[in-house]
This record gives C-alpha cells, structure tokens and sequence, in this order.
C-alpha cells in the first residue's frame, strides 16, 4: 500500500485582489503517492503550474493546506522543502559549469565538496551526459540543458520532484525520446514526480496516475485507461481523445437492464456499471474504436441505425461519421482496416451501429 | 568602411560624405588637440617640431598632479558610493517588489541626468551653505555622489531586467536561503552591470566642472578646474598634455564598461 507524499486540502490560490481578482486554484484536493509518477494535464490557464508553485512554495495558499508526508508545509519557505524542481524554461545558473550547477543543491545543503562531485558524476552519468560536466549552459543544446536541469533536482535525492512542462520546447522526436527516458529516470530514482503537461498523448504515456485540470478545478483522478476510458466529465472525454456525446434520457425496461433512449433514434441497452444509476435526462460518452458497423438488416437490443454520412481512411482505421437522425450530432465511428471488419460501408449507405453495452459512459455533467 | 546595401539610406546621394563630415566635426578637434601635445612650440597654435617634452613637463607639474589626486579621491569615493546605492536601489526595484509610487521613485532616481547641471550647481551650494558645511573635499564627493547615481543605477537596473526571474526561485528551489542565493546567482549575474555602471560613475566624476567649481571650494581644486585655471594663463601644448591624458583615461574606462556590460552567460 502506497503512502501519501504530497496532499493538498481544499486549496485555493487567487491572485490579484478588488475587481481584477483572478482564481488560479478553486478548493482543489488531491493525494499524490509515494513513487508515483502523477500528471497535472488542462489546457492553458487551468491552474497547473500554480498548484506546482504551491508545492514548492514558490506561492501562498489563498486558502487551504499542503502537506508532506502529513507535515503542514504552509510555513517553510522554498529552501527549506525537500521538494526539488524542474523549471520549464529550466533556469541554468549560466554562470556556472554544469557540474557546478548539479552542485549548487548540494553544497547549500552543507554535503562537503568531494562527495558532491561524486554525486554529480553519478547524476551526468543517470541523464547520459557524463563528458559535459565542464562546459557552461549556453554551450548545451535545448535537450542536454533539459537533462542537466534533471540531473540538478535530482541530485539533492528530493522526496518529490516537481516539473512544469519540462518537454514543451523540444521537438517532436527529442521529446518523444525525453517522455522515455523521463519515466525510466522516475522508476529508477524511485522519487515522486510531479509533472505538468497540456499534452494529453504525453500524460496517457507517461503517467501513473493523471489529474485533469480544468478552470481551477480537478475533475477527474485517475490511472491513464480509467481516464480515457471511464471519463466522467464531458471534459474529460473531450480534451483526452476523441469522443462522442449523445444525449438521451435512462430508463430501465421491464427485464431490469438499463437502457438509453435517443429521442428520434433508438434505444440501446447500457451495463449497469456505465451508468451512474441515475435516471432520466443524461449524456454519455462514447469512444469511436467502441462503435462497430454493422448491415443494417443487423438488429438487437445493442444497436441504433443510421446512414454513413461520410468516410475518411487514414491509414491504420477508416473513420466514418453516421447520420442517426436529425437534431442529432454526427456519430464518429473508427474501424481498424486490418481486422477484417464485416465489410466496407460506402457514403449514403444504411448501417447498424453497434454500441456495447459498457462502451457508454454516463456523464456527471 | 563596408557598406551596407540592405540599408535603405545608402540608396540617398551624400549619406557617405555627410556621415564623414559629422565624424570630422566631432573628433577633428580632439585629434588636432593630440596632435599640438606633441608640438615643440610654446604658442600651442604654431607647429615647429615633435617633441613629448610637454607631458613630462605636465608630469612634473606639482599642482597638477594635486588637482590629479584630488579627482581622482573624489571618483573613487563617488564611484563607491553612489555603486553601492545604485546597487541597492535596483534591487529594491525590481520586478519581484511592486510597491506604490514605483514609478516615481524610478522618475526620481533618473532625474538628475535631466536637470541642467547649472541648477544642480547652484541647489547643491546653497544647500551646502544653508546647512553650514565646509566646502572641500567632502562637500564635492557628497555632490558627485548624487549625479553618479542615475548612471550607476541604469546598467545594473537593464541587467536585473534582463535577468530570468525562475534563476532565484531555482537557488531558492536548490536550499540556498535569500542571502545565499543573493551571493551565489543574483550578485554574480548583476556584476557585469555593476562594474559598467562603476565605470561611468568613475568617468562621470572625473569629467564634472560645472558642480566641482561651485562646491569645491579652495582646498578641493580637481583637474578640470585646474586645465581651466591654466587656459585662462594662455593656452600651452602643457594643457594639450594633460588634455590628453585625461582623454586617454577616459577611453580606457569607457572601453572597460564597454566590454564588461557585452559579458553575456
Ligand atoms: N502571478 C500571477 N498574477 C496574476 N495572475 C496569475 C499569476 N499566475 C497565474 N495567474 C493566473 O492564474 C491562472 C492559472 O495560471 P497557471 O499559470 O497556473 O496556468 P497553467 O495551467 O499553468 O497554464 P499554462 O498551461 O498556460 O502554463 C491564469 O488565469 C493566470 O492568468
Ligand atoms: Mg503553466
């Protein structure tokens, strides 16, 4: 059983004060654990980097509380938190070798000279840049001083390492390389990783667990699969993935199964576990690759029909949008083309379309 | 010279000989005060031969080198302290602190480089008197103490400015507590600054006439008051001497700053 590092109690940070008052942070509450690899991901201006700053002390609570490993953290200021941090545009000191960077934590932590060098070796050697400890920051390339600014705040051995879009100004396949090479670092050192992404591919590959941020709040905690494929909120569903959102009321039939009824389509049975257990007027998510096609001669308690409205290959799926009725929002349906799928439908053409019965996820919103 | 021809103004006829003329209006006097340094003739304005006589002579000359140390007590002395204020006075400023009235006070601190030095004279001497201090000396380190800060403040301030703010919370992220952090990466980023903005005290100091001649007083003769005494008894190659020397200081200084403010991590 894991133990909680970081936890924050109903924290809330606004800045500014009078009319031009600004709520970064709205009564938000979360666990991270002890060697987890925990992802804050929301679009821009949700309030990530903020409730990082919080953890690191770099910013007051407005309200609320941090704790770590159960110790309030409210009165300690930066330099004295175990709490180390990757900073997006990774503040080099430029003045400074690298080695004497990777150091500079040390040092300040009274550990003598010899063992510091030492530790900062084994730390160029950790981020695989063991030949650069004499040159100066401005000599590294973007992806040498990002692993420099690793190989820095992971040298003290902090409790939790806290890192705010440390991949954001790599290219593609440097930060592909980096996602990797991140997650190895955070399994090997075994330290919580804190880490802050707007990117949703990036937080589903990396993450133990993802918090979703969205206008100051969190929405959803969870593993990657259970995020993508049990989202609760609409936007959840929508910022991770592609989804579909259909609109209907729940009821349950006289044989007890829960069914959802799509006013001017149809009917479809949903698991008991998709649903919330509420009745009545709901929207439920539904992942494209959940949905199947089907001849529309093809009928059952699973199935709404419609016409191909249109279809898109793109390479590995085909990807078509089905007309259910009117007033209804396009159903977009991804089919692998390699799985011999029972057969290929053409534009204007009637379908079935399958919907499993746990595919649909009741929405709390 | 290589000319640029992405440069619209080359496309104008005479650019290249204006631009020649305005070099000659601004350093042909200072070449031509050079030059009669070297002039054998005592009639500073009629060449009769080389000789670097003259700066021996200047060398030689007690009062002079008098003048010399007193401007050069009163740079050194200015320099420090108005550096160190300046120093302060940017940190205090900076980004990291708003406070009410900033904008004044970053009014205020800039000021003196745009009131007429006369006024500034005058203000200065009559404050001076009211108060009943003693001119000499001090009076005139107290005074160019006041009209280096604005020019110390404004390179070590462009410095802080251009300073990544995360540098700080990065040492204070890495245990180093508010004074360690100050000694370790913000002195050492701010020292380039530091050190031009000494400099163009030091140089501002050592070129004042206007300020020194009225606070000064007997005791505290520096060396432009003293060329200017010397002008009045006739102009010698003796003033182009130590004219040129000064100037020679003047460059180096300039230079330095010059090269030490460029310092880019
Ligand atoms: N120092 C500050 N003063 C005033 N408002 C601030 C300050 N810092 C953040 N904010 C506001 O708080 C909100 C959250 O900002 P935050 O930086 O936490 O967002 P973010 O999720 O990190 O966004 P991004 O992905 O763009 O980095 C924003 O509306 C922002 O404008
Ligand atoms: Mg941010």
């Amino acid at each position: 059983m894991s133990e909680v590092v970081v936890s924050a109690r109903s924290v809330s940070k606004s800045f500014g004060n009078g009319a031009g008052v600004v709520k970064a942070l709205d009564d938000v509450s979360v666990d991270i654990l002890q060697n987890e690899f925990f992802t804050m991901l929301g679009p821009s201006g949700c309030g990530k980097t903020t409730l990082l700053r919080l953890i690191g002390g770099f910013e007051q609570a407005t309200a609320g509380e941090i704790l770590l490993e159960g110790e309030a953290l409210q009165d300690l200021p930066p330099y004295k938190r175990p709490i180390n941090t990757v900073f997006q545009s990774y503040a080099l000191f430029p003045h400074l070798t690298v080695r004497q960077n990777i150091t500079f934590g040390l040092e300040m932590k009274g550990i003598d000279r010899k063992k510091a060098n030492a530790r900062a070796d084994e730390m160029l050697e950790l981020v695989q840049l063991a030949q650069y400890g004499d040159r100066v920051p401005s000599q590294l390339s973007g992806g040498q001083q990002q692993r420099i600014a690793l190989a820095r705040a992971l040298a003290p051995a902090p409790k939790v390492l806290l890192l705010d879009e440390p991949l954001s100004a790599l290219d593609l396949k440097l930060r592909k390389e980096m996602q990797v090479e991140l997650k190895r670092l955070q399994t090997e050192t075994g330290i919580t990783f804190v880490f802050v992404t707007h990117d949703q591919e990036e937080a589903l590959a990396m993450s133990d667990r993802i918090a979703v941020m969205q206008a100051g709040h969190i929405l959803q905690i969870g593993a990657p699969e259970e995020i993508y494929e049990r989202p609760t909120h609409r936007f959840v569903a929508d910022f991770i993935g592609e989804s579909n959102f259909l609109s209907g009321e729940i009821f349950s039939s006289a044989d007890g199964a829960w069914s959802l009824r799509v006013e001017g389509v149809g009917e479809v049975v949903l698991a008991q576990e998709s649903s919330t257990g509420k009745l009545g007027k709901v929207t439920v998510s539904i992942r494209p690759e959940r949905l199947s096609l089907g001849h529309e001669s093809e009928q059952g308690t699973d199935r709404l029909k419609g016409v191909v409205a249109n279809k898109v290959y793109i390479g590995t799926d085909t990807a078509y949008r089905i007309h259910l009725g009117d007033g209804q929002p396009l159903l977009s349906v991804r089919v692998q083309n390699a799985n011999g799928v029972t057969g290929h439908f053409s534009e204007g053409e009637s379908v079935s379309v399958c919907i499993p019965s746990d595919a649909a996820r009741v929405l709390v919103d | 010279m290589k000319v640029d021809t992405s440069n619209p103004l080359w496309r104008f006829r005479g650019v290249t000989s204006a631009a020649m003329m305005f070099f000659a209006y601004l350093y042909l006097p200072i070449v031509v005060l050079i030059a009669l340094s070297f002039n054998e003739n005592r009639l500073a304005t009629i060449w009769t031969g080389f000789t670097t006589d003259w700066y021996l002579v200047a060398l030689g000359n007690d009062d002079m080198l008098r003048a010399a140390g007193n401007s050069l007590i009163i740079a050194v002395s200015a320099t420090v302290i108005a550096t160190l204020a300046a120093t302060l006075a940017a940190l205090g400023m900076s980004s990291g602190n708003r406070f009410r009235g900033e904008a004044g006070v970053a009014a205020m601190l800039a000021l003196p480089l745009l009131v007429p030095e006369i006024v500034t004279a005058v203000a200065t001497l009559l404050f001076f008197v009211a108060l009943g201090v003693k001119l000499g000396l001090l009076s005139v380190i107290v005074a160019h103490t006041v009209f280096c800060i604005p020019f110390a403040y404004l390179p070590i301030r462009a410095r802080l400015e251009g300073m990544d703010p995360s540098l700080t919370e990065a040492a204070h992220d890495l245990y180093a507590n508010e004074w360690k952090a100050f000694r370790r990466v913000t002195l050492p980023l701010l020292w380039p600054g530091i050190m031009s903005g000494a400099m163009l005290s030091f140089i501002i100091s050592l070129d004042d006439f206007v300020i020194s001649y009225f606070v000064g007083g007997a005791g505290a003769t520096t060396l432009p008051i003293y060329i200017f005494g010397m002008i009045r008894m006739g102009i010698t190659p003796e003033v182009n001497a130590v004219s040129a020397l000064m100037l020679l200081v003047s460059i180096l200084f300039v230079s330095v700053s010059f090269l030490i403010d460029r310092i880019r991590y």
